[in-house]
């Protein structure tokens, strides 16, 4: 990563993995917005880099020209791709995020119900005592890691508990899950590694619930048929994968990063304390300032947006949270305003492919927050510099030392 | 006052009934509909001002009766 030369110029050779864009990347997006707004790069396979909030808007209807076969930001070619046995055994699409039109759906419809409103609030009970737990483990200490101690736990264990597999087991599931996203996001060898890991996990899985079934997750996504037809077993195994990717980095980062924001703003610190019905609206701008995920989509027709026109093999990365920074769809847009009254933020992406696991990261972001917010109401980095950042496909803060 | 929710545009963030519950309700799959057949009484109007503020997908609006 530290190879790669310098950034000249942002507009035509952007490096989404520049340490100071993963750092800080607003005043990039700032720049470029003003000046392209969609910028391009050779680097990492080459990708289109949207900026404004109007285009993405755009971008995200434009199914099927632009695919969702692919949504990650540095992807290999199929072609150069090497024939895998495991992923041949157990698929290597993650639907319904990696699904088009007309499979995306009926597969999405297979989830929403188990992330909606209703059924993530089941969940509430179960994180808000994960969180005390946590705490307990460090408050005598007077410090920790927000990062390591607290943020990356909430979401790993919790989605364990939704998906039914063993929550002491969520260290591992972190550690591939980084290898996957972090560090195989430029190391392909090592992402193809923890591919496998998670494949042959949730293959393994998916048919001993086949043989019995049990009262969980994949057994009732097992149980499940389209158009009559009982749902191909590669696909549940996909889901399953789905649901522990998407469902940890994303979330840890979006808490981790706005843990780091109050223990560097002790007038919002003290404001949310104090103003405890601000928790929604404070929690939306959180998401809106520092939203974590970018998606990438694949151009499959000719396509215009703004000068740029769009040609069949092309790779646009979602830019959500620079949207979310543009002036002309909000009001002082790079200031943190915790009650915030217009806030069409984009955070968990629009369109077809909304996040569907948005309940269930706004549950687990309440309560990881106000929990915190209870034991924990002053606090500040001990170390500003030992701070650091993931970024590229999912960005948040990896270590946030925390004293009180 | 009333709102009206476009289904085809509405993509199931549940922004609208989390901020005004008494106005909107959302189905298993994240569906928006309008409460009361969107009539909305004046001491809900504030909320569901703010429910229209904050749809991502600004798939609701106010209709004149």
């Amino acid at each position: 990563m530290g190879s790669n030369p310098p950034v000249d110029d942002w507009a035509t050779d952007y490096d989404i993995f520049d340490a100071s864009y993963v750092k800080d990347p607003v005043p990039v997006w700032n720049e470029l917005r003003d000046k392209c707004p969609i910028a391009h790069t050779e680097r990492w396979g080459g990708s289109w880099l949207p900026t404004k909030y109007e285009d993405l808007q755009a971008f995200v209807r434009m199914v099927p020209a632009l695919s969702s076969k692919n949504v990650l930001v540095v992807s290999q070619k199929r072609e150069e791709m090497e024939f895998d046995p495991v992923l041949a055994e157990y698929g290597n699409s993650a639907p319904p995020i990696t699904s088009d039109p007309p499979e995306h759906v009926p597969m999405r419809r297979m989830l929403l119900p188990l992330f909606s409103p209703k059924a993530t609030e089941a969940h509430r009970s179960f994180t808000e005592n994960l969180c005390h737990q946590l705490i307990d483990g460090f408050i005598d200490k007077g410090a920790c890691d927000g990062a390591l101690d607290y943020a990356v736990h909430i979401p790993a264990k919790t989605i364990a508990h939704v998906i039914g597999v063993d929550e002491d087991r969520s260290d591992e599931f972190v550690g591939w899950i980084r290898g996957l996203l972090e560090e195989g996001n430029t190391d392909l060898e090592k992402r193809n590694k923890y591919n496998r890991i998670l494949r042959r996990f949730f293959g393994e899985l998916v048919d001993a619930r086949k043989l019995a079934p049990r009262d969980d997750l994949i057994s009732h996504l097992l149980a499940q048929e389209i158009n009559g037809q009982p749902v191909a077993r590669k696909a549940v195994v996909g889901m399953c994968n789905l649901l522990l990717v998407a469902g940890i980095d994303t979330t840890w980062s979006s808490i981790g990063s706005a843990l780091w924001h109050f223990a560097q703003h002790p007038e919002h610190r003290r404001r949310l304390a104090n103003e405890p019905e601000l928790f929604p609206s404070a929690i939306e701008e959180m998401l809106r300032v520092y939203a974590p995920v970018t998606m990438a989509r694949l151009v499959t027709e000719e396509v215009q947006v703004g000068d740029v026109t769009f040609q069949p093999g092309d790779k646009v990365l979602m830019n959500f949270p620079a949207a979310n920074h543009d002036p002309d769809a909000f009001e002082d847009a790079d200031k943190v305003i915790l009650d915030r009254e217009k806030n069409r933020h984009i955070a968990f992406g629009i369109g077809p492919h909304r996040c569907a696991g948005s309940n269930l990261a706004r549950m687990e972001m309440d309560v990881a927050l106000r929990v915190w917010f209870e034991r924990i109401p002053e606090f500040e980095l001990s170390d500003p510099d030992a701070v650091t950042w993931a970024g590229g496909q999912v960005r948040g803060p990896r270590h946030l030392p925390f004293r009180f | 006052m009333r709102v009206k929710v476009n289904a085809d545009k509405c993509e199931g963030h549940n922004r609208c009934c989390a901020l005004a519950p008494e106005v909107f309700d959302v189905d298993d799959y994240g569906t928006a509909t309008a409460l009361n057949d969107g009539v909305v009484p004046p001491e809900l109007e504030e909320k569901a001002k703010l429910a229209v503020q904050n749809c991502p997908e600004y798939a609701i609006e106010f209709v004149k009766d």
